[in-house]
Protein backbone atom coordinates (compact mmCIF):
# COMPACT_ATOMS: atom_id res chain seq x y z
CA UNK A 1 0.00 0.00 0.00
CA UNK A 2 2.84 2.30 0.94
CA UNK A 3 4.58 1.46 -2.34
CA UNK A 4 1.45 2.25 -4.31
CA UNK A 5 1.07 5.69 -2.76
CA UNK A 6 4.72 6.43 -3.49
CA UNK A 7 4.22 5.45 -7.13
CA UNK A 8 1.13 7.65 -7.41
CA UNK A 9 3.03 10.56 -5.96
CA UNK A 10 5.88 10.22 -8.46
CA UNK A 11 3.34 10.09 -11.33
CA UNK A 12 1.56 13.15 -10.01
CA UNK A 13 4.86 14.98 -9.86
CA UNK A 14 5.42 14.21 -13.53
CA UNK A 15 8.60 12.24 -12.98
CA UNK A 16 7.58 9.67 -15.61
CA UNK A 17 6.44 12.02 -18.34
CA UNK A 18 8.83 14.91 -17.86
CA UNK A 19 10.75 15.67 -21.06
CA UNK A 20 14.43 15.92 -20.26
CA UNK A 21 15.86 16.44 -23.73
CA UNK A 22 17.00 19.95 -24.54
CA UNK A 23 17.32 20.85 -20.87
CA UNK A 24 20.99 20.11 -20.45
CA UNK A 25 23.14 22.39 -18.36
CA UNK A 26 26.05 21.56 -20.59
CA UNK A 27 28.33 24.44 -21.55
CA UNK A 28 31.37 24.67 -23.76
CA UNK A 29 34.46 26.79 -23.46
CA UNK A 30 34.70 29.35 -26.19
CA UNK A 31 38.01 29.96 -27.90
CA UNK A 32 37.11 33.66 -27.91
CA UNK A 33 36.97 34.00 -24.12
CA UNK A 34 38.69 37.19 -23.08
CA UNK A 35 41.85 37.06 -20.99
CA UNK A 36 40.54 38.72 -17.85
CA UNK A 37 42.18 37.84 -14.56
CA UNK A 38 39.48 39.11 -12.21
CA UNK A 39 35.68 38.95 -12.09
CA UNK A 40 34.00 41.52 -14.35
CA UNK A 41 32.03 42.85 -11.38
CA UNK A 42 35.03 43.26 -9.05
CA UNK A 43 36.63 46.60 -8.19
CA UNK A 44 39.87 47.61 -9.87
CA UNK A 45 42.32 48.07 -7.02
CA UNK A 46 45.99 48.98 -6.74
CA UNK A 47 48.09 47.14 -4.13
CA UNK A 48 50.31 50.23 -3.83
CA UNK A 49 47.36 52.39 -2.75
CA UNK A 50 46.74 51.97 0.98
CA UNK A 51 44.02 53.01 3.41
CA UNK A 52 43.17 52.62 7.11
CA UNK A 53 39.89 52.10 8.95
CA UNK A 54 39.62 52.65 12.70
CA UNK A 55 36.94 50.23 13.87
CA UNK A 56 36.90 51.60 17.44
CA UNK A 57 33.34 53.01 17.22
CA UNK A 58 32.01 51.11 14.22
CA UNK A 59 29.71 48.07 14.07
CA UNK A 60 30.74 44.98 12.08
CA UNK A 61 28.46 45.97 9.21
CA UNK A 62 29.86 49.48 9.13
CA UNK A 63 33.43 48.15 9.00
CA UNK A 64 32.55 45.84 6.09
CA UNK A 65 30.87 48.72 4.22
CA UNK A 66 33.94 50.93 4.78
CA UNK A 67 36.14 48.18 3.27
CA UNK A 68 33.92 48.14 0.20
CA UNK A 69 34.00 51.95 -0.10
CA UNK A 70 37.81 51.93 -0.05
CA UNK A 71 37.90 49.20 -2.72
CA UNK A 72 35.56 51.31 -4.87
CA UNK A 73 38.17 54.09 -4.64
CA UNK A 74 40.84 51.68 -5.89
CA UNK A 75 42.54 51.10 -2.54
CA UNK A 76 44.19 47.67 -2.64
CA UNK A 77 45.93 47.60 0.75
CA UNK A 78 43.60 48.16 3.72
CA UNK A 79 44.45 48.06 7.42
CA UNK A 80 41.75 47.72 10.10
CA UNK A 81 42.72 49.09 13.49
CA UNK A 82 40.92 48.10 16.72
CA UNK A 83 38.82 45.20 15.37
CA UNK A 84 38.17 44.32 19.05
CA UNK A 85 37.07 40.72 18.36
CA UNK A 86 33.90 41.78 16.55
CA UNK A 87 32.03 39.00 14.75
CA UNK A 88 31.68 38.70 10.98
CA UNK A 89 34.44 41.10 9.95
CA UNK A 90 35.96 40.96 6.46
CA UNK A 91 33.25 38.71 4.99
CA UNK A 92 31.99 38.40 1.40
CA UNK A 93 34.95 40.07 -0.30
CA UNK A 94 34.98 38.92 -3.95
CA UNK A 95 38.02 40.93 -4.93
CA UNK A 96 41.79 40.91 -5.02
CA UNK A 97 42.87 42.85 -1.96
CA UNK A 98 45.47 43.02 0.80
CA UNK A 99 43.67 43.30 4.13
CA UNK A 100 45.30 43.47 7.56
CA UNK A 101 43.55 43.28 10.93
CA UNK A 102 45.65 44.75 13.71
CA UNK A 103 44.01 42.70 16.45
CA UNK A 104 41.67 39.76 16.99
CA UNK A 105 38.39 38.74 15.31
CA UNK A 106 35.26 37.09 16.77
CA UNK A 107 33.04 34.44 15.19
CA UNK A 108 32.81 33.84 11.43
CA UNK A 109 35.60 36.23 10.44
CA UNK A 110 36.68 36.39 6.79
CA UNK A 111 33.99 33.96 5.62
CA UNK A 112 32.65 33.71 2.06
CA UNK A 113 35.69 35.41 0.54
CA UNK A 114 36.90 34.92 -3.01
CA UNK A 115 40.32 36.38 -3.73
CA UNK A 116 41.73 38.60 -0.94
CA UNK A 117 44.93 37.99 1.01
CA UNK A 118 44.16 38.63 4.67
CA UNK A 119 46.56 38.92 7.59
CA UNK A 120 45.17 38.78 11.14
CA UNK A 121 47.68 39.77 13.79
CA UNK A 122 45.66 38.42 16.72
CA UNK A 123 43.35 35.46 17.39
CA UNK A 124 40.09 34.38 15.74
CA UNK A 125 36.89 32.85 17.13
CA UNK A 126 34.76 30.02 15.75
CA UNK A 127 34.46 29.28 12.02
CA UNK A 128 37.11 31.59 10.63
CA UNK A 129 37.29 31.34 6.82
CA UNK A 130 33.97 29.50 6.68
CA UNK A 131 32.93 28.79 3.07
CA UNK A 132 36.06 30.53 1.79
CA UNK A 133 36.47 30.21 -2.00
CA UNK A 134 39.91 31.64 -2.86
CA UNK A 135 42.70 33.80 -1.46
CA UNK A 136 44.60 33.41 1.78
CA UNK A 137 43.93 34.09 5.46
CA UNK A 138 46.94 34.04 7.80
CA UNK A 139 46.32 34.12 11.57
CA UNK A 140 49.28 34.85 13.81
CA UNK A 141 47.88 33.39 17.07
CA UNK A 142 45.25 30.73 17.93
CA UNK A 143 41.86 29.96 16.36
CA UNK A 144 38.57 28.57 17.73
CA UNK A 145 36.59 25.52 16.69
CA UNK A 146 35.29 24.70 13.20
CA UNK A 147 38.24 26.53 11.69
CA UNK A 148 37.68 26.60 7.90
CA UNK A 149 34.25 24.96 8.05
CA UNK A 150 33.06 23.99 4.55
CA UNK A 151 36.02 25.75 2.94
CA UNK A 152 36.05 25.32 -0.85
CA UNK A 153 39.35 26.86 -1.88
CA UNK A 154 42.32 29.02 -0.95
CA UNK A 155 44.81 28.81 1.91
CA UNK A 156 43.71 29.19 5.54
CA UNK A 157 46.64 29.29 7.94
CA UNK A 158 46.84 29.49 11.72
CA UNK A 159 50.31 29.69 13.24
CA UNK A 160 49.05 28.60 16.67
CA UNK A 161 46.63 25.94 17.95
CA UNK A 162 43.04 25.48 16.77
CA UNK A 163 39.92 24.00 18.39
CA UNK A 164 37.80 21.00 17.47
CA UNK A 165 36.24 20.01 14.13
CA UNK A 166 38.82 21.86 12.03
CA UNK A 167 37.85 21.73 8.36
CA UNK A 168 34.50 20.10 9.02
CA UNK A 169 32.87 19.39 5.66
CA UNK A 170 35.94 20.70 3.83
CA UNK A 171 35.28 20.73 0.09
CA UNK A 172 38.61 22.03 -1.16
CA UNK A 173 41.47 24.39 -0.38
CA UNK A 174 44.30 24.01 2.10
CA UNK A 175 44.09 24.41 5.87
CA UNK A 176 47.43 24.75 7.67
CA UNK A 177 47.74 24.55 11.46
CA UNK A 178 51.15 25.38 12.89
CA UNK A 179 50.31 23.87 16.28
CA UNK A 180 47.75 21.34 17.52
CA UNK A 181 44.19 20.63 16.40
CA UNK A 182 41.25 19.31 18.45
CA UNK A 183 38.88 16.35 18.15
CA UNK A 184 37.07 15.38 14.94
CA UNK A 185 39.29 17.45 12.65
CA UNK A 186 38.54 16.69 9.00
CA UNK A 187 35.09 15.37 9.91
CA UNK A 188 33.15 14.57 6.70
CA UNK A 189 35.96 16.02 4.60
CA UNK A 190 35.23 15.71 0.89
CA UNK A 191 38.35 17.05 -0.78
CA UNK A 192 41.20 19.49 -0.28
CA UNK A 193 44.25 19.26 1.94
CA UNK A 194 44.82 19.80 5.66
CA UNK A 195 48.30 20.15 7.17
CA UNK A 196 48.60 19.78 10.95
CA UNK A 197 52.18 20.43 12.05
CA UNK A 198 51.55 19.48 15.69
CA UNK A 199 49.34 16.85 17.33
CA UNK A 200 45.79 15.91 16.32
CA UNK A 201 42.96 15.04 18.75
CA UNK A 202 40.64 12.04 18.72
CA UNK A 203 38.75 10.80 15.65
CA UNK A 204 40.84 12.55 13.03
CA UNK A 205 39.25 12.39 9.58
CA UNK A 206 36.08 10.71 10.81
CA UNK A 207 33.81 9.75 7.88
CA UNK A 208 36.02 11.54 5.40
CA UNK A 209 34.90 10.91 1.83
CA UNK A 210 38.07 12.12 0.15
CA UNK A 211 40.87 14.67 0.58
CA UNK A 212 44.19 14.39 2.39
CA UNK A 213 45.30 15.19 5.94
CA UNK A 214 49.02 15.49 6.71
CA UNK A 215 50.06 15.34 10.38
CA UNK A 216 53.49 16.15 11.77
CA UNK A 217 52.85 15.22 15.42
CA UNK A 218 50.95 12.46 17.21
CA UNK A 219 47.44 11.40 16.28
CA UNK A 220 45.33 10.55 19.33
CA UNK A 221 43.06 8.35 17.23
CA UNK A 222 41.78 8.04 13.69
CA UNK A 223 38.06 8.33 12.97
CA UNK A 224 35.86 5.88 11.09
CA UNK A 225 37.22 5.07 7.61
CA UNK A 226 40.34 7.26 7.94
CA UNK A 227 43.49 5.32 7.04
CA UNK A 228 47.19 6.05 6.73
CA UNK A 229 48.81 5.98 3.29
CA UNK A 230 52.51 6.25 2.34
CA UNK A 231 53.75 9.71 1.39
CA UNK A 232 54.87 10.24 -2.21
CA UNK A 233 57.71 12.47 -3.37
CA UNK A 234 55.14 14.79 -4.93
CA UNK A 235 53.39 15.08 -1.55
CA UNK A 236 56.66 15.95 0.20
CA UNK A 237 57.69 18.56 -2.37
CA UNK A 238 54.23 20.14 -2.34
CA UNK A 239 54.20 20.22 1.48
CA UNK A 240 57.62 21.81 1.63
CA UNK A 241 56.76 24.56 -0.84
CA UNK A 242 53.42 25.26 0.87
CA UNK A 243 54.85 25.47 4.38
CA UNK A 244 57.86 27.53 3.23
CA UNK A 245 55.44 29.96 1.62
CA UNK A 246 54.01 30.89 5.03
CA UNK A 247 57.13 30.23 7.09
CA UNK A 248 55.56 27.38 9.08
CA UNK A 249 58.18 25.07 10.62
CA UNK A 250 57.84 21.30 11.05
CA UNK A 251 59.42 19.38 13.93
CA UNK A 252 60.58 16.32 12.05
CA UNK A 253 60.59 17.41 8.41
CA UNK A 254 57.81 17.03 5.84
CA UNK A 255 59.03 13.62 4.68
CA UNK A 256 58.24 12.21 8.14
CA UNK A 257 54.67 13.49 8.25
CA UNK A 258 51.79 11.02 8.27
CA UNK A 259 49.36 11.08 5.35
CA UNK A 260 45.74 10.27 6.17
CA UNK A 261 43.17 9.56 3.46
CA UNK A 262 39.75 7.98 3.15
CA UNK A 263 39.61 4.19 3.32
CA UNK A 264 36.56 4.45 1.01
CA UNK A 265 34.80 1.71 2.95
CA UNK A 266 31.84 4.05 3.48
CA UNK A 267 31.35 4.52 -0.22
CA UNK A 268 28.32 2.27 -0.07
CA UNK A 269 25.62 4.70 -1.14
CA UNK A 270 25.56 2.90 -4.46
CA UNK A 271 24.45 -0.30 -2.74
CA UNK A 272 21.33 1.46 -1.55
CA UNK A 273 20.68 3.36 -4.72
CA UNK A 274 18.93 0.68 -6.80
CA UNK A 275 16.53 -0.14 -3.96
CA UNK A 276 15.91 3.56 -3.35
CA UNK A 277 15.13 4.08 -7.02
CA UNK A 278 12.64 1.23 -6.93
CA UNK A 279 10.99 2.75 -3.88
CA UNK A 280 10.62 6.16 -5.47
CA UNK A 281 9.67 5.12 -8.98
CA UNK B 1 43.03 6.44 -10.98
CA UNK B 2 43.12 4.51 -14.22
CA UNK B 3 46.47 3.69 -15.77
CA UNK B 4 45.19 4.76 -19.18
CA UNK B 5 44.83 8.53 -19.10
CA UNK B 6 42.02 8.43 -21.69
CA UNK B 7 40.11 5.65 -19.95
CA UNK B 8 37.12 7.86 -19.18
CA UNK B 9 37.11 9.37 -22.67
CA UNK B 10 37.27 6.10 -24.58
CA UNK B 11 34.99 4.05 -22.32
CA UNK B 12 31.93 4.60 -20.20
CA UNK B 13 34.05 4.00 -17.09
CA UNK B 14 31.79 1.25 -15.79
CA UNK B 15 34.45 -1.21 -14.67
CA UNK B 16 33.19 -3.07 -11.62
CA UNK B 17 30.17 -5.34 -11.66
CA UNK B 18 28.47 -2.91 -9.27
CA UNK B 19 29.05 0.03 -11.62
CA UNK B 20 27.66 -2.00 -14.52
CA UNK B 21 24.60 -2.92 -12.47
CA UNK B 22 23.73 0.63 -11.47
CA UNK B 23 24.89 2.14 -14.77
CA UNK B 24 27.09 4.83 -13.29
CA UNK B 25 30.71 5.27 -12.31
CA UNK B 26 31.32 5.37 -8.55
CA UNK B 27 33.52 8.18 -7.27
CA UNK B 28 35.42 10.85 -9.10
CA UNK B 29 36.72 10.31 -12.62
CA UNK B 30 40.03 11.89 -11.66
CA UNK B 31 42.29 11.87 -8.63
CA UNK B 32 41.11 14.68 -6.34
CA UNK B 33 44.16 14.18 -4.16
CA UNK B 34 46.70 14.77 -6.94
CA UNK B 35 48.71 17.81 -5.87
CA UNK B 36 49.85 20.09 -8.71
CA UNK B 37 53.32 19.95 -10.19
CA UNK B 38 54.27 23.62 -10.68
CA UNK B 39 56.80 22.86 -13.41
CA UNK B 40 53.84 22.57 -15.82
CA UNK B 41 52.52 26.10 -15.14
CA UNK B 42 51.37 27.93 -18.26
CA UNK B 43 52.36 31.59 -18.88
CA UNK B 44 48.72 32.61 -18.40
CA UNK B 45 48.57 30.97 -14.97
CA UNK B 46 51.87 32.60 -13.95
CA UNK B 47 50.41 36.00 -14.79
CA UNK B 48 47.18 35.22 -12.95
CA UNK B 49 49.13 34.27 -9.81
CA UNK B 50 51.15 37.48 -10.05
CA UNK B 51 48.06 39.67 -10.36
CA UNK B 52 46.34 37.97 -7.43
CA UNK B 53 49.48 38.21 -5.29
CA UNK B 54 49.85 34.44 -4.85
CA UNK B 55 53.04 32.40 -4.99
CA UNK B 56 51.25 29.21 -5.94
CA UNK B 57 48.01 28.10 -7.56
CA UNK B 58 45.88 28.77 -4.45
CA UNK B 59 42.27 27.64 -5.14
CA UNK B 60 43.23 26.23 -8.54
CA UNK B 61 44.97 23.35 -6.75
CA UNK B 62 41.52 21.74 -6.61
CA UNK B 63 40.84 22.12 -10.33
CA UNK B 64 41.49 19.06 -12.49
CA UNK B 65 40.54 17.97 -15.95
CA UNK B 66 37.67 15.57 -15.52
CA UNK B 67 35.28 13.90 -17.88
CA UNK B 68 31.60 14.31 -18.56
CA UNK B 69 29.82 11.90 -20.86
CA UNK B 70 33.09 10.72 -22.37
CA UNK B 71 34.28 14.26 -23.08
CA UNK B 72 37.10 16.08 -21.30
CA UNK B 73 35.57 18.79 -19.14
CA UNK B 74 36.24 21.05 -16.17
CA UNK B 75 33.91 21.47 -13.20
CA UNK B 76 32.97 25.09 -12.56
CA UNK B 77 31.90 25.48 -8.91
CA UNK B 78 30.36 28.88 -9.67
CA UNK B 79 27.71 27.34 -11.93
CA UNK B 80 27.78 23.92 -10.28
CA UNK B 81 28.24 22.26 -13.65
CA UNK B 82 30.72 20.87 -16.13
CA UNK B 83 32.18 22.94 -18.93
CA UNK B 84 33.38 20.87 -21.88
CA UNK B 85 36.80 21.36 -23.40
CA UNK B 86 36.71 22.32 -27.13
CA UNK B 87 36.76 19.15 -29.24
CA UNK B 88 39.58 20.35 -31.47
CA UNK B 89 41.95 20.87 -28.55
CA UNK B 90 44.85 18.40 -28.45
CA UNK B 91 45.39 17.11 -24.94
CA UNK B 92 48.85 16.17 -23.67
CA UNK B 93 49.49 12.67 -22.30
CA UNK B 94 50.14 13.83 -18.75
CA UNK B 95 47.40 14.44 -16.20
CA UNK B 96 49.44 17.25 -14.61
CA UNK B 97 49.64 19.10 -17.95
CA UNK B 98 45.94 18.49 -18.62
CA UNK B 99 45.11 19.92 -15.19
CA UNK B 100 47.04 23.11 -15.99
CA UNK B 101 45.08 23.51 -19.24
CA UNK B 102 41.85 22.95 -17.29
CA UNK B 103 42.84 25.69 -14.81
CA UNK B 104 43.60 28.19 -17.57
CA UNK B 105 40.35 27.47 -19.40
CA UNK B 106 38.34 27.79 -16.19
CA UNK B 107 39.84 31.19 -15.30
CA UNK B 108 39.13 32.51 -18.80
CA UNK B 109 35.54 31.26 -18.56
CA UNK B 110 34.85 32.50 -15.03
CA UNK B 111 36.28 35.95 -15.65
CA UNK B 112 34.43 36.53 -18.93
CA UNK B 113 31.39 38.81 -19.24
CA UNK B 114 29.42 35.84 -20.58
CA UNK B 115 29.71 33.82 -17.39
CA UNK B 116 26.31 33.22 -15.70
CA UNK B 117 27.69 34.62 -12.43
CA UNK B 118 27.68 38.10 -13.98
CA UNK B 119 23.89 37.99 -14.40
CA UNK B 120 23.41 36.42 -10.97
CA UNK B 121 25.52 39.15 -9.43
CA UNK B 122 23.38 41.85 -11.05
CA UNK B 123 20.19 40.17 -9.92
CA UNK B 124 21.06 39.34 -6.32
CA UNK B 125 23.77 41.74 -5.16
CA UNK B 126 22.49 43.55 -2.08
CA UNK B 127 24.97 46.40 -1.79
Amino acid sequence: MEKLSTQNKSHEMGLHSEKLSGRTQQRFFSAEESENFVYPFSFEVDYDKSGTIDAENLSSKEVNIEIRKLMEKGVGDITIKNPKSRHGLGVGILNRLKLTFEGSLGYFGCGLIDGPNIHIKGRVGWSCGENMMAGSVLIEKNAGSTFGAAIRGGDLICRGDVGARTGIDQKGGTIIVGGRTGAFSGFMMQRGRMIICGDAGINLGDSMYDGTIYVGGNIESLGVDAVEEPMSELDASWLKSKLDLYGIPTKNGVENMKKIVSGKQLWNYDNLEPSEKKLVL
Amino acid sequence: MSKNIDHFINTDGLDSSREKEIGQHIGYRYDVNLVPDLKYLTPFLKKYMEIMGWSDLNWLEDVHMGYEENRPAVFDRNINGWVSVPEDMNLPDSQQERDMIARELLIKFQMSEKHPLVDLNKAYRRF
